[in-house]
């Protein structure tokens, strides 16, 4: 029972690694709480973006996960 | 070689290349397979060779495999129907390059020019603001991420 987080562009360097998997809970909240605090912040950061298995949300209290799950946080893109 | 590809309107061809790649030839290939076409329009993005006192030593654009492919593909998509565009083509580039290096290819054919010059210049300022890739620099053998630049964003509101 876990989740995937992914970790894109800078929050790679906030979380020490590209990905990581931790034990699956219901919400993202949850998710958080779990994480060093310095971390939660900077996930929770305005302009970062969440995908759950690709699918972008702009709420991150909207989703609610299950087993397997892949999150993706996303900072601005820095452009091609 | 891997090529990661999608393709929805079969006038775009969308590819994001994890490995170096020759833009003369494939604008060479893409303008031969559109005769109909009364002219090319195509821009070259490039690793800048940089003369300054802290020379970049090498860019790094990293992608999302979920999100990346399927956003170039809508945005090509777009363009194809907003210009009427005969084709398009966009080459991206991820992973790891170096001065000189190629980044990104786009080439639009069109009946005539007017549309094949806005066809390109539109898909690259999508590109640049709104794809999703994140670029990191290496300068004095240390790597830092760069920050969406707001010129970006000032290019993209021409299109509204």
């Amino acid at each position: 029972m876990s989740l995937k987080l992914v970790f894109l562009g800078r929050l790679e360097d906030a979380a020490g690694l590209p990905e990581r998997e931790v034990e699956a809970v219901a919400s993202v909240s949850a998710v958080l709480a779990g994480l060093d605090p310095e971390l939660a912040a900077a996930l929770r950061a305005d302009k970062v973006k969440l995908a759950v298995n690709g699918m972008l949300f702009h709420d991150l209290d909207a989703p609610v996960l299950k087993d397997g799950d892949e999150l993706a946080f996303l900072p601005p893109v820095s452009g091609g | 070689m891997k090529t990661l590809r999608a393709s929805d309107d079969p006038r775009a061809d969308v590819r994001l290349l994890i490995h170096p790649f020759d833009p003369p030839i494939e604008l060479a290939m893409f303008i031969s397979a559109h005769p109909a076409a009364g002219g090319v329009a195509s821009f070259v993005g490039q690793v800048r060779i940089d003369a300054g006192a802290d020379p970049v030593e090498a860019l790094e654009l990293r992608h999302y495999e979920p999100l990346t492919l399927p956003a170039m593909q809508d945005l090509a998509d777009t363009t194809v129907r907003r210009f009427s565009l005969e084709g398009l083509l966009v080459v991206h580039r991820s992973g790891e390059m170096t001065p000189g290096d190629p980044i990104v290819l786009v080439a639009a054919a069109a009946r005539h020019r007017r549309e094949a010059f806005a066809a390109a210049e539109f898909a690259m300022d999508h590109l640049k603001s709104q794809s999703w890739f994140w670029k990191r620099e290496k300068v004095g053998g240390v790597w830092r991420w760069i920050e969406p630049r707001i010129q970006d964003y000032d290019d993209l509101s021409r299109w509204t």
